[in-house]
């Protein structure tokens, strides 16, 4: 491989490479314990316990879209 | 019209394959290329008489696609029982030479089963378990039928298609020599069509899904699937000495191919064993504790923090090699920290029981369930432990990392599968409970017991082989030699190999137990299923 698109790589992964992923991480916390969440988490972890028996009904009210 | 391009392909792919059997160079690309005529020219004759014949009604959207899931359960199981034998066929052959027949020499000796051990209880066993059980889950997580018709039925039956190739090829010397990536360039190129129609079915499933959220289920499955593509892929980078034969040379070479091999190696760890049985553990677990889990935002955290760390954790498996020691030092810093998310989930299954503790005493499904938990916390801080360099000088090519595997594997993947097939079999048929819990205390507690010999023995002998390798005398000479290790681990041997033993007693009592449920468990009453089903609308 050529040893200067090597350098260029390293040097972004360790750089802005870096920060960048760090940023999203950080941001997936904060995004994940903002305030006001609870109340969806509460309805997402209860998605094992609903349609255990059969799908939503293609023609239903399609509650992704609400 | 589909069908006529089938046929066309199928015909064309037998012929191809027959006259690939007769240029064979070698006799393991022979054996595939009948095995793949046999394989195409029945689904030939299979298209061909349903051609042209009335196509029946369209595919319900108001049911789940179950049945590729039955399929899977008994596939998992079975994989199961044959991986576990050969395994405790091995240790025995270890403990015992003479196990390593004269007449069988070259096709029974440990060198070829141990690759067909490994692949058969991580990739036929796990793999199956985990096929099977995303698509359970990700339809009833979705509230939406599996995408793409019977793909889902041509991922599970390539898959197992694959898995025999890979098997047959290990006996036979079809090897690139290339650690849990050991199948050769053809197989690997019908893995990755199958793993690309896996990703299809799944995404498809998410994207027509009804509820508004992806249930952080799906998260583990869907990293699970993407990277192992990825490191399948590049891992498997070679180029085949001649289209009619199996050998294949690595594009990478010397310590590139090293690096390479292991950060495919400790992700297979990674995203296969431990983010897709996450999966697992984020579903069945509160299904069994009949409540939700114990925080979705430690969920959110733990699954960002596991992904992001994981992929890094892979030069930890070469220190003190040719590898530049920023390399492992990186593997090695990134190993310890993962040991935070990975207790952040072990908190997070276990917690799920809090107010809930009593069903430890009561249901043997969920004292499966949690004691896998427990080993996954286990071996979460042991991996850790054995990636610092120190650690590892002792640990490393002794006995300890094959212990330090199988805490993990039998424990944590294990346990978690037993316990799944446990939960999904009497929802598959219909059936209203298992057919005895007793017998599911019987193998809970044999499985326990043989891990508990298994990976006690191979601590005892991993640290004593790692002492008596380094051990100097007064003027700097070696005190032991190589076969006096070998001797001085006999006892643990034969601990380990009867460990084996009783875990594979009790994964055959599960396969009976299994079977007894299908064919005499008193079945769900129509009215008293349609009473269940009404108050979850």
């Amino acid at each position: 491989m050529d040893p200067e698109l090597y350098n260029t790589l390293r040097h972004f992964a360790d750089s802005w490479g870096l920060l960048a992923m760090f940023v999203f991480f950080l941001g997936v916390i904060v995004w994940a314990l903002r305030p006001g969440s609870r109340k969806t988490h509460e309805d997402v972890a209860g998605i094992p316990f609903r349609n255990e028996d059969k799908p939503i009904a293609p023609d239903a009210a399609d509650p992704a879209r609400d | 019209m589909t069908n006529y391009l089938k046929l066309i392909l199928l015909g064309v792919v037998a012929i191809f394959s027959l006259i690939a059997a007769n240029y064979a160079r070698d006799v393991s690309y022979m054996v595939h290329a009948i095995i793949i005529f046999l394989v195409t020219a029945g689904l030939f004759l299979w298209t061909l008489r349903q051609t042209d014949e009335p196509v029946p009604a369209k595919v319900l959207e108001t049911s789940y696609l179950d049945g590729v899931v039955r399929y899977g359960v008994v596939a998992t199981a079975f994989w199961g029982v044959v991986g576990f034998a050969v395994g405790t066929f091995i240790a025995a052959q270890l403990a015992f030479p003479v196990l390593n027949f004269d007449w069988a020499q070259g096709y029974m000796n440990f060198g070829r089963l141990r690759p067909l051990h490994t692949s058969a209880v991580i990739f036929a066993f796990g793999g199956n378990a985990l096929i099977a059980t995303s698509f359970y889950v990700v339809q009833r997580t979705s509230a939406a039928r599996l995408w793409g018709g019977n793909l889902a039925w041509f991922v599970f039956w390539g898959y197992n298609l694959f898995i025999i190739l890979a098997a047959t090829g290990y006996l036979l010397g079809g090897t690139q020599s290339k650690e849990y990536a050991e199948p050769e360039w053809y197989v690997d190129i019908w893995l990755t069509i199958v793993w690309v129609a896996y990703l299809a079915v799944f995404v498809g499933t998410i994207v027509k899904r009804k509820e508004p959220h992806i249930y952080v289920a799906n998260w583990f499955y869907l990293s699970f699937i993407i990277t192992v593509a990825l490191l399948h892929v590049v891992n498997n980078l070679s180029i085949p000495v001649s289209i009619w034969g199996s050998k294949s040379v690595q594009v990478f070479s010397g310590v590139q191919d090293a690096m390479t091999q292991w950060w495919y190696g400790h992700n297979a760890v990674g995203f296969f064993l431990t983010a897709g049985f996450l999966g697992m553990m984020y579903y069945f677990v509160p299904k069994q504790a009949e409540r939700p889990v114990f925080s979705y935002k430690l969920s959110i955290v733990h699954f960002w923090a596991l992904i992001f760390i994981y992929i890094w954790a892979g030069p930890h498996h070469l220190h003190y090699t040719a590898l530049p020691d920023w390399a492992s030092t990186l593997g090695m810093v990134f190993s310890i920290v993962l040991w935070m998310p990975s207790w952040g989930g072990m908190i997070n299954g276990l917690m799920t029981l809090s107010g809930a503790w009593d069903k430890l005493r009561t249901d043997p499904i969920m004292r499966m369930l949690v004691i896998s938990v427990g080993f996954y916390g286990m071996s979460t801080f042991e991996g850790p432990m054995m990636s610092i360099r120190a650690v590892n000088s002792l640990s490393h090519y002794t006995d300890w990392t094959i212990g330090h595997v199988h805490s993990g594997a039998l424990g944590w993947n294990g346990m978690i599968t037993f316990g799944a097939l446990y939960f999904l079999t009497p929802k598959l048929w219909n059936r209203e409970r298992l057919y005895s819990l007793s017998l599911v205390s019987w193998h809970f507690w044999l499985a326990t017991i043989g891990i508990v010999l298994y990976a006690a023995s191979m601590w005892v002998t991993g640290i004593m082989e790692g002492l008596m390798w380094r051990e100097v005398d007064a003027n700097g000479f070696l005190v032991n030699s190589f076969a006096d290790t070998v001797s001085a681990k006999f006892p643990m041997y034969v601990v380990r190999a009867l460990g084996g033993g009783l875990y594979i007693t009790g994964a055959i009592i599960m396969c009976y137990n299994l079977w007894m449920t299908v064919k005499r468990a008193p079945a769900v009453e129509a009215s008293a299923a349609a009473a269940h089903a009404h108050p979850a609308e």
